[in-house]
Protein backbone atom coordinates (compact mmCIF):
# COMPACT_ATOMS: atom_id res chain seq x y z
CA UNK A 1 0.00 0.00 0.00
CA UNK A 2 2.50 2.72 1.12
CA UNK A 3 5.18 1.07 -1.53
CA UNK A 4 2.59 1.98 -3.99
CA UNK A 5 1.58 5.36 -3.08
CA UNK A 6 5.52 5.80 -3.48
CA UNK A 7 5.76 4.85 -6.82
CA UNK A 8 2.58 6.89 -7.55
CA UNK A 9 4.22 9.86 -5.79
CA UNK A 10 7.39 9.14 -7.67
CA UNK A 11 5.73 9.29 -11.37
CA UNK A 12 3.33 12.52 -10.27
CA UNK A 13 6.41 14.40 -9.01
CA UNK A 14 8.52 13.68 -12.63
CA UNK A 15 5.70 14.47 -14.45
CA UNK A 16 5.14 17.75 -12.73
CA UNK A 17 8.97 18.66 -13.34
CA UNK A 18 8.54 18.26 -17.03
CA UNK A 19 5.43 20.27 -16.84
CA UNK A 20 6.99 22.84 -15.05
CA UNK A 21 10.32 22.72 -17.29
CA UNK A 22 9.56 24.76 -20.30
CA UNK A 23 8.82 27.81 -17.91
CA UNK A 24 12.28 27.45 -16.46
CA UNK A 25 13.96 26.75 -19.48
CA UNK A 26 12.10 30.14 -21.40
CA UNK A 27 12.93 32.34 -17.82
CA UNK A 28 16.91 31.14 -18.30
CA UNK A 29 16.92 31.86 -21.55
CA UNK A 30 15.83 34.82 -21.52
CA UNK A 31 17.75 36.38 -18.50
CA UNK A 32 20.79 34.66 -19.35
CA UNK A 33 21.18 35.55 -22.75
CA UNK A 34 18.79 37.91 -23.85
CA UNK A 35 19.20 39.98 -21.25
CA UNK A 36 22.27 39.04 -19.63
CA UNK A 37 21.85 39.54 -16.05
CA UNK A 38 22.08 37.20 -13.14
CA UNK A 39 19.40 35.48 -11.24
CA UNK A 40 18.09 37.21 -8.43
CA UNK A 41 18.02 36.04 -5.30
CA UNK A 42 18.71 32.29 -6.58
CA UNK A 43 17.84 30.80 -3.22
CA UNK A 44 14.24 31.98 -2.90
CA UNK A 45 13.61 31.37 -6.49
CA UNK A 46 15.22 27.10 -5.99
CA UNK A 47 12.24 26.88 -2.69
CA UNK A 48 9.68 28.55 -5.07
CA UNK A 49 10.43 26.02 -7.81
CA UNK A 50 10.26 23.09 -5.56
CA UNK A 51 6.75 24.13 -4.12
CA UNK A 52 5.63 24.56 -7.59
CA UNK A 53 6.81 21.32 -8.00
CA UNK A 54 5.46 19.84 -5.02
CA UNK A 55 2.29 21.27 -5.20
CA UNK A 56 1.60 20.23 -9.30
CA UNK A 57 1.82 16.86 -8.24
CA UNK A 58 -0.11 17.16 -5.17
CA UNK A 59 -2.93 18.87 -6.90
CA UNK A 60 -3.17 16.32 -10.05
CA UNK A 61 -3.18 13.52 -7.04
CA UNK A 62 -5.73 15.21 -5.70
CA UNK A 63 -7.96 15.77 -9.01
CA UNK A 64 -7.75 11.89 -9.40
CA UNK A 65 -8.75 11.24 -6.11
CA UNK A 66 -11.29 13.89 -5.13
CA UNK A 67 -12.67 16.00 -8.22
CA UNK A 68 -13.29 13.56 -11.22
CA UNK A 69 -15.19 11.12 -9.07
CA UNK A 70 -17.31 13.65 -6.94
CA UNK A 71 -18.41 15.28 -10.58
CA UNK A 72 -19.09 12.08 -11.83
CA UNK A 73 -20.73 10.89 -8.42
CA UNK A 74 -22.68 14.37 -8.63
CA UNK A 75 -23.61 13.51 -12.19
CA UNK A 76 -24.73 9.90 -11.45
CA UNK A 77 -26.95 10.90 -8.64
CA UNK A 78 -28.99 13.61 -10.62
CA UNK A 79 -29.78 11.08 -13.06
CA UNK A 80 -31.01 8.27 -10.48
CA UNK A 81 -32.69 11.24 -9.05
CA UNK A 82 -34.79 11.77 -12.14
CA UNK A 83 -35.54 15.42 -11.77
CA UNK A 84 -34.41 17.86 -14.46
CA UNK A 85 -35.24 20.66 -12.42
CA UNK A 86 -32.79 20.08 -9.20
CA UNK A 87 -29.99 19.48 -11.83
CA UNK A 88 -30.50 22.93 -13.63
CA UNK A 89 -30.65 24.26 -10.33
CA UNK A 90 -27.63 22.90 -9.39
CA UNK A 91 -25.97 23.74 -12.62
CA UNK A 92 -26.70 27.83 -11.90
CA UNK A 93 -25.59 27.05 -8.49
CA UNK A 94 -22.40 25.30 -9.30
CA UNK A 95 -21.71 28.47 -11.68
CA UNK A 96 -22.69 31.61 -10.33
CA UNK A 97 -20.87 30.53 -6.66
CA UNK A 98 -17.49 29.19 -8.49
CA UNK A 99 -17.39 32.53 -10.47
CA UNK A 100 -18.48 35.43 -8.04
CA UNK A 101 -15.52 35.16 -5.92
CA UNK A 102 -12.97 34.25 -8.55
CA UNK A 103 -10.30 36.48 -7.91
CA UNK A 104 -9.19 37.08 -11.13
CA UNK A 105 -12.49 38.13 -11.74
CA UNK A 106 -12.37 40.79 -8.95
CA UNK A 107 -8.92 42.02 -10.61
CA UNK A 108 -10.29 42.18 -14.10
CA UNK A 109 -13.34 43.99 -12.38
CA UNK A 110 -11.66 46.99 -10.33
CA UNK A 111 -9.33 47.74 -13.72
CA UNK A 112 -12.62 47.58 -15.54
CA UNK A 113 -14.14 50.38 -13.12
CA UNK A 114 -10.84 52.29 -13.31
CA UNK A 115 -11.38 52.18 -17.34
CA UNK A 116 -14.90 53.36 -17.07
CA UNK A 117 -14.27 55.85 -14.74
CA UNK A 118 -11.49 57.61 -17.22
CA UNK A 119 -14.11 57.23 -20.23
CA UNK A 120 -16.23 59.05 -18.12
CA UNK A 121 -18.81 56.31 -18.16
CA UNK A 122 -19.38 56.54 -14.18
CA UNK A 123 -18.35 59.31 -12.07
CA UNK A 124 -14.42 59.04 -10.60
CA UNK A 125 -15.21 58.64 -6.75
CA UNK A 126 -14.17 55.35 -4.95
CA UNK A 127 -17.87 54.53 -4.32
CA UNK A 128 -18.75 54.59 -7.72
CA UNK A 129 -15.99 52.85 -8.92
CA UNK A 130 -16.49 49.84 -6.78
CA UNK A 131 -19.98 49.89 -7.10
CA UNK A 132 -19.37 49.27 -10.92
CA UNK A 133 -16.60 46.56 -9.59
CA UNK A 134 -19.43 44.46 -7.73
CA UNK A 135 -22.61 44.82 -10.43
CA UNK A 136 -19.87 43.90 -13.18
CA UNK A 137 -18.71 40.65 -10.69
CA UNK A 138 -22.53 39.86 -10.20
CA UNK A 139 -23.21 39.88 -14.13
CA UNK A 140 -20.44 37.77 -15.43
CA UNK A 141 -21.33 35.02 -11.95
CA UNK A 142 -24.53 35.28 -13.31
CA UNK A 143 -24.05 34.77 -16.95
CA UNK A 144 -21.89 32.02 -15.67
CA UNK A 145 -24.46 29.86 -14.11
CA UNK A 146 -26.86 30.44 -16.90
CA UNK A 147 -23.95 29.14 -19.17
CA UNK A 148 -23.94 26.04 -17.25
CA UNK A 149 -27.57 25.17 -16.89
CA UNK A 150 -27.49 25.70 -20.81
CA UNK A 151 -24.28 23.97 -21.33
CA UNK A 152 -26.70 20.93 -19.06
CA UNK A 153 -29.71 21.22 -20.87
CA UNK A 154 -27.67 20.67 -24.16
CA UNK A 155 -26.28 17.38 -22.86
CA UNK A 156 -29.84 16.51 -21.81
CA UNK A 157 -31.33 17.14 -25.43
CA UNK A 158 -28.77 16.32 -27.20
CA UNK A 159 -28.35 19.87 -29.17
CA UNK A 160 -25.13 19.91 -31.23
CA UNK A 161 -22.64 22.12 -29.65
CA UNK A 162 -21.40 24.37 -33.19
CA UNK A 163 -24.66 25.86 -34.03
CA UNK A 164 -24.78 27.21 -30.15
CA UNK A 165 -21.39 28.28 -29.90
CA UNK A 166 -21.19 30.00 -33.31
CA UNK A 167 -24.59 31.59 -32.87
CA UNK A 168 -22.97 32.96 -29.95
CA UNK A 169 -19.48 34.24 -31.82
CA UNK A 170 -22.14 36.20 -34.71
CA UNK A 171 -24.37 37.25 -31.46
CA UNK A 172 -20.89 39.16 -29.87
CA UNK A 173 -19.29 40.42 -33.35
CA UNK A 174 -23.16 42.28 -33.71
CA UNK A 175 -22.79 43.67 -29.82
CA UNK A 176 -18.83 44.68 -31.04
CA UNK A 177 -20.44 47.25 -33.14
CA UNK A 178 -23.15 48.54 -30.68
CA UNK A 179 -20.96 48.55 -27.44
CA UNK A 180 -18.96 51.58 -25.75
CA UNK A 181 -15.21 51.12 -26.95
CA UNK A 182 -14.07 51.35 -23.52
CA UNK A 183 -16.07 48.35 -22.19
CA UNK A 184 -14.96 45.86 -25.07
CA UNK A 185 -11.38 44.60 -24.07
CA UNK A 186 -12.82 44.01 -20.23
CA UNK A 187 -15.53 42.17 -22.07
CA UNK A 188 -13.52 40.04 -24.07
CA UNK A 189 -11.15 39.41 -21.16
CA UNK A 190 -13.64 38.03 -18.91
CA UNK A 191 -14.60 35.02 -20.83
CA UNK A 192 -11.29 33.62 -20.46
CA UNK A 193 -10.90 34.69 -16.10
CA UNK A 194 -14.47 33.22 -15.31
CA UNK A 195 -12.96 29.64 -15.61
CA UNK A 196 -10.35 28.38 -12.59
CA UNK A 197 -8.77 25.91 -11.42
CA UNK A 198 -11.03 23.81 -9.08
CA UNK A 199 -14.05 24.44 -11.62
CA UNK A 200 -12.96 23.32 -14.47
CA UNK A 201 -12.19 19.59 -13.30
CA UNK A 202 -15.51 19.72 -11.44
CA UNK A 203 -17.65 20.64 -14.34
CA UNK A 204 -15.75 18.76 -16.60
CA UNK A 205 -16.16 15.56 -14.78
CA UNK A 206 -19.60 16.53 -14.21
CA UNK A 207 -20.46 16.97 -18.15
CA UNK A 208 -18.66 13.74 -18.89
CA UNK A 209 -20.02 11.58 -16.37
CA UNK A 210 -23.80 13.00 -17.18
CA UNK A 211 -23.53 12.19 -20.77
CA UNK A 212 -21.86 8.50 -19.69
CA UNK A 213 -24.84 7.88 -17.43
CA UNK A 214 -27.80 9.36 -20.08
CA UNK A 215 -28.70 6.87 -22.63
CA UNK A 216 -27.90 7.47 -26.30
CA UNK A 217 -25.43 10.35 -24.98
CA UNK A 218 -21.65 9.84 -26.29
CA UNK A 219 -19.12 11.47 -23.41
CA UNK A 220 -16.89 13.05 -26.53
CA UNK A 221 -19.49 14.27 -28.52
CA UNK A 222 -21.58 15.67 -25.37
CA UNK A 223 -19.48 15.44 -22.58
CA UNK A 224 -17.14 18.24 -23.08
CA UNK A 225 -18.58 21.59 -24.21
CA UNK A 226 -19.74 23.22 -19.98
CA UNK A 227 -16.69 25.50 -20.38
CA UNK A 228 -17.19 26.36 -23.96
CA UNK A 229 -19.98 28.57 -22.70
CA UNK A 230 -18.81 29.52 -19.64
CA UNK A 231 -15.92 31.60 -21.73
CA UNK A 232 -18.81 32.71 -23.77
CA UNK A 233 -21.50 33.76 -21.97
CA UNK A 234 -19.65 36.38 -20.12
CA UNK A 235 -18.52 38.10 -23.24
CA UNK A 236 -22.28 38.69 -24.02
CA UNK A 237 -23.70 39.68 -20.33
CA UNK A 238 -20.50 42.56 -20.02
CA UNK A 239 -20.80 43.88 -23.48
CA UNK A 240 -25.03 44.44 -22.62
CA UNK A 241 -23.72 45.62 -19.76
CA UNK A 242 -22.04 48.02 -20.68
CA UNK A 243 -24.72 48.59 -23.26
CA UNK A 244 -27.53 49.54 -20.52
CA UNK A 245 -25.40 50.78 -18.03
CA UNK B 1 9.05 33.99 8.21
CA UNK B 2 7.72 36.16 4.80
CA UNK B 3 7.63 32.85 3.43
CA UNK B 4 5.58 31.24 6.18
CA UNK B 5 3.22 33.88 6.39
CA UNK B 6 2.47 33.83 2.59
CA UNK B 7 2.23 30.28 2.45
CA UNK B 8 -1.09 30.74 4.65
CA UNK B 9 -2.54 33.45 3.44
CA UNK B 10 -2.49 31.93 0.22
CA UNK B 11 -4.03 28.52 1.69
CA UNK B 12 -6.94 31.04 3.45
CA UNK B 13 -7.19 32.96 0.08
CA UNK B 14 -7.49 29.41 -1.76
CA UNK B 15 -9.83 27.77 0.97
CA UNK B 16 -12.31 31.08 0.54
CA UNK B 17 -12.24 30.56 -3.29
CA UNK B 18 -13.70 27.23 -2.82
CA UNK B 19 -16.07 27.76 -0.21
CA UNK B 20 -19.02 28.54 -2.29
CA UNK B 21 -18.61 25.43 -4.40
CA UNK B 22 -17.79 23.39 -1.41
CA UNK B 23 -21.42 24.77 0.00
CA UNK B 24 -23.42 24.54 -2.98
CA UNK B 25 -21.96 21.25 -3.00
CA UNK B 26 -23.28 19.95 0.50
CA UNK B 27 -26.59 22.04 0.25
CA UNK B 28 -27.47 20.12 -2.87
CA UNK B 29 -26.23 16.85 -1.14
CA UNK B 30 -28.04 17.10 2.16
CA UNK B 31 -31.31 18.84 0.48
CA UNK B 32 -31.74 17.61 -2.92
CA UNK B 33 -29.56 14.17 -3.19
CA UNK B 34 -29.84 12.98 0.21
CA UNK B 35 -27.65 9.83 -0.68
CA UNK B 36 -24.40 9.22 0.59
CA UNK B 37 -21.40 9.59 -1.86
CA UNK B 38 -19.24 6.59 -2.72
CA UNK B 39 -15.74 6.90 -0.98
CA UNK B 40 -16.49 10.26 0.49
CA UNK B 41 -13.28 9.92 3.15
CA UNK B 42 -11.30 9.30 -0.32
CA UNK B 43 -12.72 12.29 -1.95
CA UNK B 44 -12.19 14.61 0.92
CA UNK B 45 -8.70 13.55 1.06
CA UNK B 46 -8.45 14.36 -2.47
CA UNK B 47 -10.25 17.74 -1.63
CA UNK B 48 -7.26 18.56 0.79
CA UNK B 49 -4.83 17.27 -1.90
CA UNK B 50 -6.05 19.91 -4.41
CA UNK B 51 -6.44 22.94 -2.25
CA UNK B 52 -2.50 22.25 -1.10
CA UNK B 53 -1.28 21.41 -3.97
CA UNK B 54 -2.98 24.65 -5.39
CA UNK B 55 -1.65 26.65 -2.24
CA UNK B 56 1.78 25.34 -2.65
CA UNK B 57 1.62 25.71 -6.22
CA UNK B 58 0.66 29.66 -6.11
CA UNK B 59 3.17 30.10 -3.43
CA UNK B 60 6.42 29.09 -5.89
CA UNK B 61 5.20 30.68 -8.66
CA UNK B 62 4.81 33.65 -6.73
CA UNK B 63 7.91 33.52 -4.82
CA UNK B 64 9.91 32.42 -7.55
CA UNK B 65 8.70 33.02 -10.83
CA UNK B 66 5.88 36.25 -11.56
CA UNK B 67 8.57 38.17 -9.99
CA UNK B 68 11.16 37.67 -12.44
CA UNK B 69 8.84 37.72 -14.92
CA UNK B 70 7.88 41.04 -14.30
CA UNK B 71 11.66 42.48 -13.94
CA UNK B 72 11.79 40.91 -17.67
CA UNK B 73 8.93 42.17 -18.91
CA UNK B 74 9.95 45.59 -17.61
CA UNK B 75 14.10 45.17 -18.76
CA UNK B 76 12.44 44.04 -22.14
CA UNK B 77 10.46 46.57 -23.10
CA UNK B 78 12.33 49.13 -22.07
CA UNK B 79 15.08 47.71 -23.80
CA UNK B 80 13.10 47.91 -27.34
CA UNK B 81 12.37 51.59 -26.00
CA UNK B 82 15.70 52.35 -26.13
CA UNK B 83 15.71 51.58 -29.62
CA UNK B 84 17.22 54.02 -32.06
CA UNK B 85 14.31 55.12 -34.07
CA UNK B 86 12.53 58.18 -32.03
CA UNK B 87 10.08 59.06 -35.10
CA UNK B 88 7.78 56.81 -33.91
CA UNK B 89 6.29 53.34 -32.38
CA UNK B 90 7.66 50.70 -34.81
CA UNK B 91 6.70 47.05 -34.28
CA UNK B 92 9.72 45.44 -35.09
CA UNK B 93 11.65 47.35 -32.52
CA UNK B 94 9.75 44.89 -30.34
CA UNK B 95 10.65 41.65 -31.95
CA UNK B 96 12.38 40.24 -28.73
CA UNK B 97 9.19 41.04 -27.05
CA UNK B 98 6.97 38.94 -29.28
CA UNK B 99 9.71 36.36 -28.90
CA UNK B 100 9.32 36.36 -24.91
CA UNK B 101 5.52 36.75 -25.33
CA UNK B 102 5.09 33.49 -27.66
CA UNK B 103 7.40 31.52 -25.58
CA UNK B 104 6.25 32.57 -22.15
CA UNK B 105 2.75 31.95 -23.39
CA UNK B 106 3.80 28.27 -24.34
CA UNK B 107 5.44 27.43 -21.04
CA UNK B 108 2.85 29.02 -18.71
CA UNK B 109 -0.44 26.87 -20.66
CA UNK B 110 2.07 23.46 -20.35
CA UNK B 111 2.05 24.20 -16.76
CA UNK B 112 -1.39 25.53 -16.64
CA UNK B 113 -3.57 22.80 -14.12
CA UNK B 114 -6.50 23.12 -15.56
CA UNK B 115 -5.50 21.91 -18.81
CA UNK B 116 -3.86 18.73 -17.39
CA UNK B 117 -6.93 18.29 -15.50
CA UNK B 118 -9.07 18.46 -18.95
CA UNK B 119 -6.59 16.61 -20.93
CA UNK B 120 -6.30 14.06 -18.66
CA UNK B 121 -10.17 13.48 -19.03
CA UNK B 122 -9.90 13.57 -22.56
CA UNK B 123 -7.59 11.09 -23.19
CA UNK B 124 -9.02 8.72 -20.79
CA UNK B 125 -13.00 9.61 -22.67
CA UNK B 126 -11.49 8.90 -26.07
CA UNK B 127 -9.82 5.93 -25.46
CA UNK B 128 -6.52 7.07 -25.77
CA UNK B 129 -6.84 8.39 -29.24
CA UNK B 130 -6.31 12.10 -27.76
CA UNK B 131 -3.00 11.63 -26.24
CA UNK B 132 -3.03 14.36 -23.42
CA UNK B 133 0.23 15.78 -24.19
CA UNK B 134 -0.63 16.42 -27.85
CA UNK B 135 -3.46 18.26 -27.36
CA UNK B 136 -1.69 20.16 -24.20
CA UNK B 137 0.76 21.10 -26.50
CA UNK B 138 -1.85 21.86 -29.53
CA UNK B 139 -3.48 24.32 -27.24
CA UNK B 140 0.17 26.02 -25.76
CA UNK B 141 1.01 26.67 -29.50
CA UNK B 142 -2.32 28.29 -29.72
CA UNK B 143 -1.78 30.53 -26.76
CA UNK B 144 1.84 31.48 -27.74
CA UNK B 145 0.61 32.32 -31.45
CA UNK B 146 -2.01 34.30 -29.86
CA UNK B 147 -0.24 35.98 -27.05
CA UNK B 148 2.06 37.41 -29.59
CA UNK B 149 -0.11 38.75 -31.79
CA UNK B 150 -1.70 40.41 -28.91
CA UNK B 151 1.36 41.66 -28.05
CA UNK B 152 1.75 43.15 -32.11
CA UNK B 153 -1.89 44.45 -31.74
CA UNK B 154 -0.96 46.93 -28.55
CA UNK B 155 2.58 48.03 -30.35
CA UNK B 156 0.49 49.11 -33.21
CA UNK B 157 -3.01 49.96 -31.48
CA UNK B 158 -5.15 48.28 -33.91
CA UNK B 159 -8.83 47.56 -32.94
CA UNK B 160 -8.78 44.45 -30.52
CA UNK B 161 -12.56 43.18 -32.31
CA UNK B 162 -10.64 42.90 -35.89
CA UNK B 163 -8.19 40.16 -34.81
CA UNK B 164 -10.78 38.86 -32.42
CA UNK B 165 -13.87 38.33 -35.09
CA UNK B 166 -10.95 37.48 -37.80
CA UNK B 167 -9.75 34.68 -35.55
CA UNK B 168 -14.25 33.68 -34.77
CA UNK B 169 -14.55 33.24 -38.18
CA UNK B 170 -11.37 30.78 -38.80
CA UNK B 171 -12.75 29.21 -36.25
CA UNK B 172 -16.23 28.67 -37.46
CA UNK B 173 -14.77 27.79 -41.04
CA UNK B 174 -12.81 24.73 -39.40
CA UNK B 175 -15.48 23.54 -37.52
CA UNK B 176 -17.34 22.89 -40.83
CA UNK B 177 -14.43 20.72 -41.98
CA UNK B 178 -13.24 19.50 -38.15
CA UNK B 179 -14.27 15.60 -37.19
CA UNK B 180 -17.21 15.90 -34.84
CA UNK B 181 -15.62 14.55 -32.06
CA UNK B 182 -13.13 16.68 -31.46
CA UNK B 183 -15.19 20.10 -31.66
CA UNK B 184 -16.56 19.99 -28.45
CA UNK B 185 -13.55 19.42 -26.59
CA UNK B 186 -11.48 22.02 -29.01
CA UNK B 187 -13.93 24.60 -27.85
CA UNK B 188 -13.31 23.73 -24.31
CA UNK B 189 -9.35 24.16 -24.74
CA UNK B 190 -10.39 27.89 -25.23
CA UNK B 191 -11.66 28.64 -21.65
CA UNK B 192 -9.33 26.29 -19.85
CA UNK B 193 -6.34 27.86 -21.15
CA UNK B 194 -6.71 31.03 -18.81
CA UNK B 195 -6.28 30.19 -15.25
CA UNK B 196 -3.71 30.14 -11.95
CA UNK B 197 -0.65 30.62 -14.29
CA UNK B 198 -1.56 32.59 -17.70
CA UNK B 199 -3.67 34.76 -15.82
CA UNK B 200 -1.30 36.78 -14.05
CA UNK B 201 1.56 36.64 -16.62
CA UNK B 202 -0.37 37.93 -19.30
CA UNK B 203 -2.15 40.69 -17.39
CA UNK B 204 1.56 41.45 -16.02
CA UNK B 205 2.73 41.40 -19.48
CA UNK B 206 0.10 43.32 -21.12
CA UNK B 207 0.04 45.96 -18.62
CA UNK B 208 3.45 46.17 -18.59
CA UNK B 209 3.70 46.67 -22.67
CA UNK B 210 0.86 48.71 -22.70
CA UNK B 211 2.51 51.07 -20.01
CA UNK B 212 5.91 51.30 -22.07
CA UNK B 213 4.96 51.54 -25.45
CA UNK B 214 4.44 55.44 -26.27
CA UNK B 215 1.04 56.29 -27.22
CA UNK B 216 -0.49 53.25 -25.43
CA UNK B 217 -2.69 53.80 -22.38
CA UNK B 218 -2.40 50.71 -19.88
CA UNK B 219 -5.57 50.72 -18.76
CA UNK B 220 -7.43 51.06 -22.80
CA UNK B 221 -4.96 49.07 -24.79
CA UNK B 222 -3.23 46.70 -21.71
CA UNK B 223 -6.84 44.34 -21.70
CA UNK B 224 -7.25 41.58 -24.80
CA UNK B 225 -4.36 39.45 -23.71
CA UNK B 226 -6.38 36.86 -22.44
CA UNK B 227 -9.25 36.99 -25.14
CA UNK B 228 -6.16 36.40 -27.64
CA UNK B 229 -5.04 33.44 -25.37
CA UNK B 230 -8.25 31.98 -25.28
CA UNK B 231 -9.65 31.94 -29.20
CA UNK B 232 -6.30 30.65 -30.88
CA UNK B 233 -5.88 27.70 -28.93
CA UNK B 234 -9.54 26.52 -30.49
CA UNK B 235 -7.77 27.46 -33.84
CA UNK B 236 -5.06 25.07 -33.29
CA UNK B 237 -6.77 22.51 -31.22
CA UNK B 238 -8.69 21.60 -34.40
CA UNK B 239 -5.93 22.24 -36.67
CA UNK B 240 -4.04 19.53 -34.49
CA UNK B 241 -6.73 17.23 -35.37
CA UNK B 242 -7.20 17.56 -38.80
CA UNK B 243 -3.68 17.41 -39.12
CA UNK B 244 -3.55 13.69 -37.11
CA UNK B 245 -6.94 12.20 -39.09
CA UNK B 246 -4.85 13.40 -42.28
CA UNK B 247 -1.47 11.46 -41.25
CA UNK B 248 -3.37 8.49 -40.20
CA UNK B 249 -5.17 9.06 -43.62
CA UNK B 250 -1.91 8.83 -45.50
CA UNK B 251 -0.54 6.03 -43.66
CA UNK B 252 -3.39 3.62 -44.17
CA UNK B 253 -3.58 4.35 -48.08
CA UNK B 254 -0.04 3.51 -48.22
CA UNK B 255 -0.27 0.35 -46.14
CA UNK B 256 -3.88 -0.38 -46.60
CA UNK B 257 -3.09 -2.47 -49.73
Amino acid sequence: MWGRNLTMLGRRIADALRDIAPIIIVIAFFQIVVIRQPFPNLVGVALGLVCVVAGLAIFVQGLKLGLFPLGEALAQAFVNKGSAVALLAFAFCLGFGATVAEPALIAVGNEAAEVAAEAGAIDDSDDARAGYAFRLRLVVALSVGLAIVLGVLRILRGWPLHRLIISGYVLVTVMTLFAPAEIIGVAYDSGGVTTSTITVPLVTALGVGLASSLKGRNPMLDGFGLIAFASLTPMIFVLAYGMVS
Amino acid sequence: MEFTTMLVRTAFATTFDVAPIVGVLFVFQIAVLRRQVPNLRRILRGFVYVLLGLTLFLVGLEEALFPIGETMVRQLTAGALAAPDSAGVRWDDYLMVYAFAAAIGFAATVAEPSLIAVALKAEDVSGGTIGAQGLRVAVAVGVATGVALGCLRIVTGTPLPWYIVAAYAVVILQTFRASRTIIPLAYDSGGVTTSSVTVPVLAALGLGLAASVPGRSPLIDGFGLIAFASVFPIITVLGYSTAVSAIARVRSAKTGR
